[in-house]
């Protein structure tokens, strides 16, 4: 099994005129994926939503210098990272075959380093 | 017996190009590791090099899959406490034991590796013609056109991401397969391509068509229920007929249209047009439909005679399922060609496929557009148009041919 993390990136103008029931609507389609990982023979390791990008804040670490805060996600993009999960996955093909059942109009998936201790510095 | 050294070479590079892939890929199910695997295989072809001018074996595939799966084990062995850290590739739960020596479906599980959707096009032709059709990184690079430095980085990438990944080293399941083989199949076709018009002097690079058709009979024996590798074979097997024909005594290009039609391969062509008309009563995916087109032409007695309506109603078929630009050239090309066809209305079509990107650079289009104004009587336009596609082909036969045609407007 390897782990994939999955970011999920929408458009934010989603949450302007958001109503109760839309917002319940989202919750159970995530619900709904969160059965289809657990049936596929795959788990849920974590995942959370994320404020709007307008509420994040970056810190520069800089040589020599002062570490920059500043006002903002680090790479402004018009469909912001708004969610992510940790998904345990038999391989790839599996991984990308739950990203399509992911409810997000955009996922990038990516796999997670092996950090262990007897895990070899990566390639 | 001692066999003569030119006996051994010419075994040992008939082995390389037939069952490089068959080795390479029954060393990666032992090792799960591309790289340990493909030194492996090659260090097992310089020892054949070596031993086989004192008797050639009966079975080369055979003796270079043990050899070259003996050298993994010893590796296995000497570097157990670094290997355990490297991320391997995935295998399905239910895959056969890692020490039979070979699988027959051992190349096919590469082909999909190497053609994988996650991959993007360019690592999978890159990856394609190194590790199934073994082509040293500078082979690769001349015939993708690209720097030497560009072809290694693409390569290394693409492995890089495999192992980190988890790109599984499997055949799809059945669902799966009809996308996943399209994939496979544009990339054998890419290939075949890439050696029917090579770059420089020589018009083609028949050791790269070769590969090409013998990986797309590898997928027809892998895969006999399918019809779309059935017609890809049977395309390259129409168009690989030809392929004499199309250059004359001297190494001048010739057009189809020209084409000496005794000449064609009527064998090759038996095996294709029985291959195309077998995939066109199973469906008609792409490259069935490409079949038929190239049926229609080496079945008609002449290029006049061609059954041009005919091969303009498999474009549109190709429109409707695969659009894109250049199905579209050639569907308004055909079109030119019917019979009392309105050659103003088909300039019309072809100045709106000017505008394509994806045609830019293509020598094709304005070609096609020299022919159309030469025959609608303004040499002129002709002319310039002539000029671009010559500007544009990087091919030195069809530059000559393309510059002859232009010389000979104004007679």
């Amino acid at each position: 099994m390897a782990q994939y993390m999955f970011l999920l990136f929408d458009s934010e103008e989603w949450y302007d005129n958001l109503t109760r029931d839309e917002w319940q609507q989202a919750m159970k389609l995530h619900g709904e994926f969160a059965a289809a990982v657990e049936k596929a023979g795959a788990r849920i390791l974590g995942g959370e939503a994320l404020e709007r990008s307008s509420t994040a804040s970056t810190v520069k670490n800089r040589e020599g210098a002062e570490p920059l805060v500043t006002d903002g996600p680090f790479i402004e993009t018009r469909e912001a990272l708004g969610g992510f999960y940790v998904i345990e996955a038999r391989d790839l093909d599996q991984a990308l075959e739950l990203a399509k059942l992911c409810p997000s109009g955009n996922i990038e998936v990516r796999p997670v380093m092996p950090t262990s201790e007897d895990a070899a510095p990566p390639a | 017996m001692v066999t003569e050294a030119v006996e051994v070479t010419r075994v040992v590079d008939r082995a390389h190009r037939e069952s490089w892939s068959t080795v390479l890929s029954s060393v990666v199910r032992l090792t799960r590791d591309l790289d340990l695997a493909e030194d492996c295989t090659q260090d097992a072809f310089v020892q054949a090099l070596r031993t086989w001018p004192d008797g050639i074996p009966d079975n080369p595939a055979g003796w270079l899959t043990t050899v070259a799966r003996r050298l993994a084990l010893d590796r296995l062995r000497r570097e157990t406490n670094l290997r355990r850290k490297l991320p391997l590739l995935v295998e399905q739960p239910d895959a056969e034991q890692p020490d039979d020596a070979e699988q027959p479906t051992d190349p096919l599980r590469l082909v999909f590796t190497c053609c994988h959707p996650a991959l993007a096009r360019e690592s999978q032709v890159a990856l394609t013609l190194r590790l199934i059709c073994g082509l040293t990184t500078r082979e690769v690079a001349a015939v993708l056109l690209i720097g030497e430095a560009t072809a290694a980085a693409r390569i290394t990438r693409a492995k890089k991401k495999i192992a980190a990944a988890g790109i599984p080293y499997r055949i799809p399941a059945d669902h799966e397969l009809p996308a996943r083989m399209d994939v496979v199949l544009t990339v054998v076709h890419l290939v075949y391509t890439a050696g029917y018009v090579a770059t420089g002097v020589e018009l083609t690079r028949t050791d790269l068509t070769g590969r090409a058709i013998e990986l797309a009979r590898m997928l027809e024996r892998l895969m006999p229920d399918e019809p779309e590798p059935l017609a890809l074979l049977g395309l390259l097997l129409m168009t690989e007929a030809r392929g004499d024909a199309r250059v004359s005594a001297d190494g001048e290009l010739v057009l189809l249209a020209d084409q000496d039609r005794s000449r064609w391969d009527v064998k090759l062509l038996a095996e294709g047009v029985s291959r195309a008309t077998a995939a066109l009563q199973r469906g008609h995916g792409r490259f069935a439909l490409q079949a038929a087109v190239a049926g229609l032409h080496v079945t008609a007695p002449s290029w006049e005679k061609t059954d041009w309506r005919q091969v303009v109603r498999m474009y549109d078929a190709m429109m409707v399922s695969w659009p894109t630009p250049i199905v579209a050239l050639n569907r308004v090309a055909a079109r030119s060609l019917v019979p009392g066809a309105d050659l103003e209305a088909v300039l019309v079509e072809l100045d709106a496929l000017s505008k394509e990107p994806a045609l830019a650079t293509y020598a094709y289009l304005p070609a096609t557009r020299a022919d159309v104004l030469t025959r609608l009587g303004r040499p002129g336009e002709a002319a310039e148009a002539y000029e671009q596609a010559i500007h544009l082909t990087a091919n030195e036969t069809e530059r000559r041919f393309l510059t002859t045609r232009q010389t000979n407007l104004g007679r």
